[in-house]
């Protein structure tokens, strides 16, 4: 069963985006495995109707990112799980969105307490599989 | 072979004393899907007429294919495809007579009379039918098929999708995708519909008033403009226009403004927060929204609803 993407235009974020943004959630909720074959960029691009050229870049980041692997003349394919940044460019790149739920939490009324609640209660829906294993 | 299949180089065109096209110079790519974009007589017509050798330009100079396009040789019209405005077809002849009359042009290993009969079915056109009684869409789908089994190299299409319905659009959309299978193969259109262009093109051009405002990949020209949201205790003070750079629009109702930027640079947030505001906060922004930013007018302006509110208010 192939991964279902769904695309639209007309929003605040670039479709390019959206199809990173997709593959990322599908990988760290499990709903794409190592070893899952993504669509070619033409099959994608003409399934989508987009620009083969944004899917393209939607890949070229998502190999970039080391969450998949493009093999020449074989097809594109989830890779291995692996922490592939420093531990400083993870801080960096979580930092934007700790301080947008910090800000918004206070100013919804939420206690430190319950803001970590929450976020604990939401990282356990998701389930992410420890870094570094892989599963099959 | 130059990596640009249209290159124009302070192109100008009057019709009389009054300026359509005021020196445009831009260039596009080899193998992009390139969308020209702006208001109801921009210019975007003329400066296709110009680029396809259909009127002389009164200043500056282009390039189609490599060859000046005030002296395109039949070898190269031979290798554009174009799709006029509204689909002007002889509306006597049939869909088949139309079909035997373009191929004659061709030679017969260009004429590609699969991809006719293939574009003709999608858009369930009968080969007995006559121009003149097709519907929009329909005519649409026969200048597509009649243009698209020439596999042109650069296709030109003015403002395709005007009129079409919802499914006609979709095959249109389907139609320039399959164009993209053929690498170095150039699509250059106008349009106004920005979802298919968000979709398809990976290039974008905006001409306001005759004035080329931007040429740049859909990607960068989305980086480059931004909107933000100031909310404030009470009314929103007056903008000091001038202490913004790049403001292209401003938008105010009781208590917040949105204003949208381009080419925001690093102090953009603190000048902003200068204005005293209680919050800012950047919204995400859609083509659209940042297409129209530049094609209304500079600066603030209320729209429709908020001036029809005011009004009623008044009473």
């Amino acid at each position: 069963m192939d991964f279902a993407f769904t695309i639209s235009a007309g929003t605040g974020s670039p479709i390019f985006k959206q199809i990173v943004d997709q593959v990322r959630l599908a990988v760290v909720t499990g709903r794409l495995s190592p070893g899952a074959q993504l669509p070619s960029v033409r099959t994608l691009a003409e399934r989508l109707l987009v620009n083969p050229n944004t899917v393209a870049k939607a890949y070229s980041e998502l190999a970039r990112e080391g969450i998949i692997d493009s093999q020449q003349g074989r097809g594109v394919f989830i890779a291995p799980l692996r922490q592939i940044y420093t531990k400083a460019e993870r801080a960096r790149r979580i930092e934007p969105l700790l301080e947008a739920l910090a800000n918004e939490g206070i100013a919804l009324g939420f206690t430190a307490d319950e803001l970590l609640e929450a976020l604990r209660r939401k990282v356990a829906k998701i389930n992410v599989p420890p870094p570094g294993r892989k599963i099959s | 072979m130059s990596d640009l299949a249209i290159q124009t180089s302070g192109l100008t065109r009057y019709y009389a004393d009054k300026c359509a096209v005021d020196q445009v110079s831009l260039g596009v790519p080899r193998g992009s899907v390139f969308a020209l974009l702006g208001r109801n007589g921009s210019g975007k017509s003329t400066l296709i007429r110009m680029l396809l050798g259909l009127l002389e330009p009164t200043r500056g100079a282009a390039t189609v294919l490599g060859e000046d396009c005030r002296r395109l040789s039949p070898a190269t019209r031979g290798r554009i495809g174009y799709v006029a405005e509204s689909h002007p077809l002889i509306d006597w002849m049939r869909v088949r007579d139309l079909e035997s009359f373009q191929k004659s042009f061709y030679s017969p290993p260009q004429w590609n009379g699969r991809m006719f009969t293939a574009v003709v079915d999608h858009f369930g056109l009968p080969a007995k039918a006559r121009a003149g009684k097709l519907s929009r869409g329909q005519r649409a789908g026969l200048s597509l098929a009649l243009t698209l089994a020439t596999r042109p190299e650069l296709l030109v299409m003015d403002d395709p999708a005007m009129g079409l319905d919802p499914v006609a659009r979709r095959t249109l959309l389907e139609a320039m995708i399959l164009v993209t299978r053929n690498a170095g193969h150039t699509i250059f259109f106008s349009s106004h519909v920005l979802d298919d262009v968000e979709r398809v093109a990976d290039h974008l051009a905006i001409i306001d008033n005759s004035v080329l405002r931007v040429s740049a990949s859909v990607e960068f020209f989305r980086t480059r403009v931004k909107r933000w949201q100031l909310s404030f205790a009470g009314t929103p003070p007056p903008l000091p226009l001038a202490k913004i750079p790049g403001l292209l629009a401003a938008h105010r109702d009781a208590n917040e403004l949105r204003l949208t930027i381009a080419n925001p640079q690093p102090e953009t947030p603190q000048v902003l927060a200068s204005l005293g505001a209680l919050s800012i906060s950047e919204l995400p922004l859609s083509l659209e929204d940042a297409v129209i930013a530049y094609l209304g007018e500079r600066g603030e302006k209320p729209s429709l609803l908020q001036s029809t509110q005011l009004e009623g208010a008044a009473q």
